[in-house]
């Protein structure tokens, strides 16, 4: 790679060199993040990356917390032209604001919403890999939103099969998942089920916290990754299950990274 | 006519506020976004110019202080000064009687004279303002927004015959008329081109009051809010939604703050508080606290880090709601910094809810 790579990207295993393979494919990304500290911006980080001309893999995105248009725009900020790439059919976007807008009341409705929603992902993927051949990212900007879009009735087991769902795709295509949540959401409950279960299958927790000490206008808040890296292909077996810890500050056309007080 | 300056195209300019001189009621924010006023100058201010067209603003009420009310209020009749169709929810009976408690558009400078007790600096800023005033006089300042009187009931003229829904919440057992209400009302401001014709606002009080009859369905709650986010997505519409925390589990409270593009809170000031009093300026005139904990990015990733997240709330001469940063008194030593005031529980273990 020509361009130099920041700390996140380093954190997850980007210099690292592969034949073709990026080093997240096959693997699940969960970012998390808190009413004080929004992670969308390691969302747009990766959605640019997967979708820059070096590479040649495709993204699924679904969309439940915000409209293209405002992708559109902050990519668009990071050089990158989402509109474009759908026409290259590099970019599937699912908008999924008003998903299940009817139907709320029948338990039986909203399972099979999810299980369409999953076959229209498998279909992509399918399609997608066999057009280019390529790793695909399936990305849900808001797993929360999700849960509540489909659990009516108080069921979370859907969205958790659909994440399991989701999750035999890496496997199987070889495609990476992306997932943001909410981590405070669950801090209150006994046993956070969905929560618990997201950590333990993602290969890959980012952290966004604010600092502790208050927000402050050069550093926005401080990222923790935790690469559990027991990946196959990453050729030399060479296991870093490792926790890395930097502060970040959010510009319009990318981010700083650098660990805590060696700010340039 | 001219094509409006306001602009929801891919391709705009990253101009600085301006007030757009077609539409009364509207700026033109950063990144594509328009502005409407909260009707509290000092909040526009706070926020950066006002709440963003397409925005959902949550308002975290303190059991104890009514001033959530009081944001509701200048909301609602900035709209209704600016001509806006508005559609108020709320869980009392009548909702409608509600409408007469909103205040009248009056001018905090005009009361220069017959206030002495102004101190310098006070009528300082005034002239400054005064002066720039005289110098665009068709001013556009004003089109945008109004100082309240919260002491004067909103004439007459500013009701009779305007577009008011007024939904109470207490009549159904479920959110669906409350959300047919919202769904058909938000029909009518679809974001179909880059002209704006109207804008909508929403104003929904106490909106999981134990009253209501869905209290107990949070999920149905969340439900209705990510409904209502939803469709202003797509609305030149703002909706401001305030509700108590203390009555939700802590989850769905996180959950209800996480869907807010805007979000803020009161807090009440204990009476008499003597350590209070001793650190901040201007004690006695202090009506609450407010706390904004964020603020809408939309079409952006930059978050907006503002100098202070607490500011105090008082009226001016009585009449004006002003918001302050906090000026911290001198205080000797360490006496000041393990003080904190938390709205559910009056304790002092919590330091850090007040910061200057």
């Amino acid at each position: 790679m020509d361009r130099s790579l920041n700390l996140l990207d380093l954190a997850l295993g980007f210099d690292q060199e592969q034949a073709d393979a990026s080093p997240l494919s096959g693997k699940l990304v969960l970012i998390e993040d808190c009413v004080e500290t929004s992670g969308s911006f390691v969302l747009h980080q990766l959605m640019k990356r997967v979708l820059s001309p070096h590479s040649s893999e495709a993204l699924i995105f679904l969309a439940f917390a915000r409209p293209f248009s405002h992708y559109d725009r902050i990519l668009r900020k990071l050089g990158c032209s989402l509109s474009t790439q759908k026409a290259n059919n590099r970019l599937v976007f699912f908008d999924m604001l008003l998903m299940k807008c009817s139907g709320v009341e029948e338990t039986k409705e909203n399972a099979s919403a999810v299980a369409k929603l999953f076959r229209e992902i498998q279909e992509t993927v399918r399609k997608l890999c066999s057009v280019a051949n390529s790793n695909v990212t399936v990305m849900v900007d808001d797993m929360s939103l999700q849960e509540i879009a489909s659990t009516g009735n108080s069921n979370q087991d859907h969205v958790l099969d659909f994440l399991h769902y989701c999750h035999t795709l890496t496997s199987e295509s070889n495609c990476s998942l992306v997932i943001l949540n909410h981590e405070d959401i669950y801090t209150s409950m006994e046993r956070p089920a969905f929560l618990l279960q997201m950590v333990c299958l993602a290969d890959v927790v980012i952290k966004a916290e604010p600092l502790a000490s208050g927000l402050a206008n050069d550093v926005h808040g401080q990222l923790s990754v935790l690469n559990k890296g027991i990946s196959s292909n990453s050729g030399r077996g060479s296991s870093r299950n490792k926790l890395q810890n930097f502060q970040f500050r959010i510009k319009d056309n990318g981010i700083d990274y650098f660990y805590p007080g060696c700010r340039s | 006519m001219a094509a409006p300056n306001v602009r929801s195209s891919s391709f705009s300019r990253n101009v600085a506020v301006v007030s757009s001189p077609q539409i009364p009621g509207l700026k033109c924010g950063p990144n594509g976004t328009t502005f409407i006023s909260t009707g509290i100058r000092d909040l526009d201010r706070i926020l950066g110019g006002g709440y963003p067209l397409g925005s959902l603003v949550m308002v975290m009420e303190d059991p104890e202080a009514p001033h959530h009310m009081d944001l509701l209020r200048t909301f609602m009749s900035q709209g209704l000064v600016n001509n806006q169709p508005l559609l108020y929810a709320s869980a009392s009976k009548d909702p409608k009687g509600f409408l007469g408690t909103l205040p009248n558009p009056g001018s905090s400078k005009e009361d220069k004279p017959t206030a002495p007790d102004l101190d310098q600096a006070e009528s300082l800023r005034i002239a400054w303002q005064y002066r720039k005033y005289m110098e665009n006089q068709k001013n556009s300042i004003d089109d945008y927004s109004n100082d309240f009187d919260m002491r004067k009931p909103l004439e007459r003229q500013f009701l009779a015959g305007r577009p008011i829904d007024c939904v109470s919440l207490l009549d159904s057992s479920d959110l669906s008329v409350a959300q047919d209400h919202c769904a058909t009302f938000l029909s009518k401001f679809l974001r179909n081109s880059s002209n704006i014709a109207s804008i909508g606002r929403i104003a929904i009080q106490s909106f999981c009051s134990p009253l209501c009859e869905y209290s107990e369905k949070e999920s149905e709650m969340l439900l209705f809010i990510r409904l209502l986010k939803s469709m202003l997505m797509v609305s030149n519409a703002v909706a401001i939604v305030t509700f108590p925390p203390s009555m939700l589990s802590p989850s769905t409270s996180k959950r209800l703050q996480h869907m807010a593009d805007t979000l803020l809170s009161i807090k009440a000031i204990p009476d008499g508080d003597k350590e209070l009093e001793k650190l901040l300026t201007g004690y006695k005139d202090i009506n609450g606290f407010l706390n904004v904990h964020k603020v809408a990015r939309i079409n952006t990733q930059v978050p907006v880090i503002l100098e202070a997240k607490t500011f105090s709330m008082s009226l001016k001469k009585r009449r004006f709601v002003a918001l302050e940063c906090l000026n911290q008194a001198p205080v000797d030593g360490s006496s000041g910094t393990s003080y904190g005031t938390s709205g559910s529980c009056s304790g002092s273990s919590n330091s850090g809810a007040l910061d200057f």
